[in-house]
């Protein structure tokens, strides 16, 4: 087991980056930011690889299952005996997949950012965001109670609001990450609420005890939080619906989905990392965390997380197939991976072969990191040679651009499902569960998982086929070893990744789980998928008009898909219209009219009665002697004669 | 009826009256001068109590210093032969109202207190003794207060010169 | 005739105290109304010698706060009239109702 000192300096490293470059990133260390944020974090992630290789194959597994371990733990804040809150690392099979997924995603982002941010003026201050968000990242997985886990995902909103930003003199920068921010702020008022119920029912923070305490059906803090009710739901089940809302806030999950696509105004790296790769399965990975409260006690809850997941999966997939910013349909697409892990845990029971979901679900987390960040980092190059985010403006870039082409490719061949590619696998496995748990959420997973074939080779063939290369030498080169590298890399494992056999190691109840690959139930996932490909390909593989013609046959339903069904839209309705002026502004007219007056009016009658006794204050001293003696005469018949 | 009663009543005639008259003439410098005899009557009540000591200071302080400041002051300040402006007709009734009705009170009060006067050994108030209680440390000695008054009378000193250096230099 | 003792002393300082306290509250030139205060402090100073001399002839306390007063009377005199004058100076006039400028 490694020591205490080494697990703690997987985030202390990051947030040592943040430290040096926020005091210093503009003055003395302008120039070496970038390499010494990536030194950090390269340090950081070697720690990673190391205790997680230690965890799954050394000193994790106690009588066949991987235990919960709880290397350090001191306490924070004590408010009672029982209740106090703690900080402390938690190490299990969840945490150390986290590890590595954080660690090696953002290093991969941080090596991609030298040759992507060169130039920019606040280099040193976006390495030092970065360090931040991993410090929180890294922090949030490691957390070992609830409230830790609270206090780092606010970090991690602070961290993806600062990021978004980065581009702070465009207006559309600043307007995405205030919109990010309001919403999973919103969002995240619930999973406080959740937090509250949970841990007073539980009458801990602490997640072993609270897992331990709300799955035993004995136990007076579960039958206390079943059998207190509030709207025809007990209390269990409000408390983990208010914590899944948190996760779904932050997971984009719909409803709370609209300030994803616009969080794409960061810069393209950040996208990765965060709103790809890491932030964005902070919601499953909370879910994941909470499992076993979910599937054991709270059956209902655990259907609102998939449906949730399936719908959000469907309609973001939907979307995707109109977008044109190409920023835009990952971020789609990242919606709907997103949801398609969320139903996994949906549909999932714990334990055994019935925790096939859980398992499923976080291998798609963890192949879905590798190969969505890496279409990420491939459309940043993309951008960076083009100079623009819109589809019309690329064609015919795979000869001008070799690498990104063949990267690009195979991480869309991963996302469609196509074997060998590592998402065929974790899709397979998340759909073989949808099939065993919900017959009609596997139908809808299975459509879905057919239009993201198509939108990714839709994409695919936009930026690289369609058009011939008609762009002018004034691109120049596809870009430098640290563009390219952090590309082939994470290529490699979005190709190799499929192949671990994930459920032996990461389980609903730490056992191994013993996947059997099933080529039967393949055919129909594969074959939809090779006829969104070929759908596609027909599409847009050359230029013609046959998508502008069937977009105009579904003129309505394009239309809305292309306006994201004008969710945005209604939010703003309700904010605007119906929020503004039916709260807003009886709430300003009190404020103005009842507050202030209220304020105003003691303002005001201090100053008239001042006026009024000024007068006394008149400078005239025999006048305040006369008082004085009248006064004092006053006081001394009252003395002698009554108060006597 | 003897002699040391008639002179005491004379003394407190004097000391009254002219104190009346101090603050009642128009005349500013009258006032002063009845203001020494006042101060004068004072002295003398205090011979007549065997306080000679008191009653050289009262004379030499009072009426060798302050009235004669206050003196300075008149010639300083003040035309001569000019009355003193008079005051509202309202306020003087107030006041001559309001000093009645204290004098009034406090002299009832005084006569229906019976003070127990007290025969014992008496101290005599000379120059010796009082010296030696002025300048002791011991219990009863008012060395101290003795020097709490010099400060206070170096700091009035010295407010009187920043006081009157002040100004000039504002004027020059 | 009464046998003048501590009762008529009293009388005498009280009387010369509202006598005082009168041409305080009347006088509108400011150097007599000092002159006023200097009759309220020897009304306070006949006061304490009468005490002393009859209820506390043991002792001289009352005769030092006699001295005391005196000493202070002085300090305060000198004071006062330095302002007086200032005021003279900056008015050209020592009336009181000229002194309500202070108050700003």
């Amino acid at each position: 087991m490694p020591s205490i000192a080494t697990i703690a300096l997987i985030p202390l490293l990051p947030f040592a980056g943040f430290v040096l470059l926020g005091i210093f990133g503009r003055t003395a260390l302008k120039k070496p930011a970038g390499y010494l944020g990536t030194a950090l974090m390269l340090a950081s992630c070697i720690l990673a690889l190391y205790t997680a290789y230690g965890y799954f194959f050394d000193f994790g597994k106690i009588h066949g299952a991987y235990q919960k371990l709880v290397p350090f733990q001191m306490t924070w804040l004590e408010f009672s005996k029982d209740v106090s809150i703690n900080i402390g690392f938690i190490l299990d099979p969840l945490s150390a997949m986290m590890l590595v997924v954080v660690t090696f995603i953002s290093l991969m982002v941080h090596i991609y950012s030298l040759s992507y941010m060169k130039g920019e003026e606040r280099f040193g201050t976006y390495y030092a965001f970065l360090g931040l968000f991993t410090f929180s990242m890294l922090g949030l997985v490691l957390s070992s109670n609830i409230f830790q886990i609270y206090i780092f995902w606010e970090l991690v909103g602070v961290s993806s609001f600062l990021l978004i930003g980065f581009y702070y003199d465009k207006p559309s920068a600043v307007a995405a990450c205030k919109k990010a921010f309001i919403v999973t702020r919103f969002a995240d008022l619930g999973f406080l609420i959740g937090i509250l119920v949970l841990s007073y029912y539980g009458g801990t923070l602490d997640f072993g005890t609270l897992i331990a305490r709300l799955t035993d059906p004995s136990s007076t803090q579960m039958q206390a939080a079943v059998n207190a009710s509030f709207l025809g739901a007990s209390a269990l089940t409000w408390g983990a619906v208010l914590v899944f809302i948190g996760g779904a806030g932050k997971s984009a999950m719909f409803p709370l989905h609209i300030w994803l696509p616009d969080a794409m105004e960061g810069p393209t790296p950040v996208s990765a990392l965060i709103h790809a790769a890491t932030m964005v399965v902070a919601g499953v990975y909370l879910v994941a965390r909470l499992f076993p409260v979910f599937a054991i006690s709270v059956p209902g809850a655990l259907h609102v997380v998939a449906y949730i997941g399936v719908v959000s999966a469907m309609i973001a997939a939907v979307i995707a197939c109109t977008q044109t910013d190409i920023k835009r349909v990952l971020a789609y697409s990242t919606m709907s991976q997103i949801g398609f892990m969320m139903f996994a845990l949906g549909v999932s029971g714990y334990g055994g072969e019935a925790g096939l979901g859980y398992s499923a679900s976080l291998f798609h987390l963890f192949t879905h990191a590798m190969f969505k960040a890496l279409l990420f980092l491939g459309a940043g190059s993309v951008i960076h040679f083009v100079h623009s985010n819109e589809m019309k403006d690329m064609g015919g870039l795979r000869k001008l651009m070799p690498v990104t082409h063949i990267t690009f490719l195979i991480a869309c061949l991963a996302i469609a499902g196509v074997p060998p590619f590592a998402g065929f696998f974790s899709k397979e496995e998340i759909l073989l569960a949808a099939s065993r748990g919900n017959t009609g959420i596997y139908y809808m997973a299975l459509i879905t998982s057919g239009l993201t074939a198509f939108y990714m080779f839709r994409l695919y063939f936009r930026i690289f086929w369609n058009k011939e290369a008609g762009h002018d030498a004034h691109h120049g080169k596809e870009g430098g070893f640290a563009l390219l590298f952090p590309l082939v890399l994470l290529a490699l494992c979005a190709a190799g990744a499929g192949f671990i056999p994930f459920g032996e190691y990461v389980s609903s109840d730490g056992t191994p789980l013993h996947s059997e690959f099933d080529p039967v139930f393949s055919i129909a996932p594969v074959a939809l998928g090779v006829a969104g490909i070929l759908l596609a390909s027909w599409f847009y593989l050359r230029a013609n008009d046959r998508a502008d013609r069937v977009a105009a046959s579904l003129k309505g339903l394009y239309t809305a898909a292309y306006n994201k069904f004008y969710i945005d839209e209604l939010y703003l309705f309700i904010t605007k219209k119906v929020l503004f002026n039916l709260v807003g502004r009886p709430a300003a007219w009190i404020d103005r009219n009842i507050v202030d007056g209220a304020v105003n009016l003691v303002g005001n009658e201090t100053v008239a009665f001042s006026k009024l006794i000024k007068k006394l204050q008149s400078g005239k001293v025999q006048q305040y002697a006369i008082v004085f003696l009248g006064g004092v005469l006053v006081l001394a018949v009252l003395f002698i004669y009554i108060w006597h | 009826m003897n002699g040391s009663t008639i002179i005491f009543y004379l003394l407190a005639a004097l000391t009254i009256v002219c104190g009346v008259l101090s603050v009642s003439t128009r005349q500013i410098f009258r006032a002063a001068i009845y203001l020494i005899f006042s101060l004068i009557g004072i002295a003398g009540i205090y011979f007549w109590l065997d306080y000679q000591f008191i009653a050289a200071v009262q004379v030499v302080v009072y009426v060798g210093g302050i009235v004669v400041l206050i003196i300075f002051s008149i010639f300083l300040t003040q035309q001569a032969g000019e009355l003193l402006p008079k005051q509202k007709i309202g306020r003087k009734i107030f006041s001559v109202l309001a000093v009645f009705c204290g004098f009034a009170l406090t002299m009832v009060q005084v006569y229906q207190h019976a003070f127990y006067e007290n025969d014992g050994e008496a101290v005599k108030p000379v120059v010796a003794n009082i010296g030696k209680q002025m300048l002791s440390t011991k219990q009863g000695g008012y060395a101290l207060p003795f020097e709490v008054v010099s400060i206070l009378l170096l700091a009035a000193l010295v407010g009187c010169i920043v006081i009157a250096i002040s100004k000039k230099e504002e004027t020059a | 005739m009464m046998e003048p003792g501590l009762y008529q002393i009293l009388f005498i300082s009280a009387a010369l105290f509202f006598t005082g306290v009168y041409g305080f509250l009347t006088r509108r030139n400011l150097i007599t109304m000092l002159m006023s205060v200097e009759l309220i402090l020897n009304s306070v100073n006949l006061n304490f010698i009468a005490f002393n001399k009859y209820l506390w002839p043991q002792k001289m306390d009352g005769l030092f706060f006699t001295l005391f007063v005196i000493a202070i009377a002085a300090a305060e005199a000198a004071v006062a009239i330095a302002i007086i004058i200032n005021l003279y100076r900056s008015h050209n006039s020592i009336d009181v109702e000229n002194a309500e400028d202070l108050k700003y």
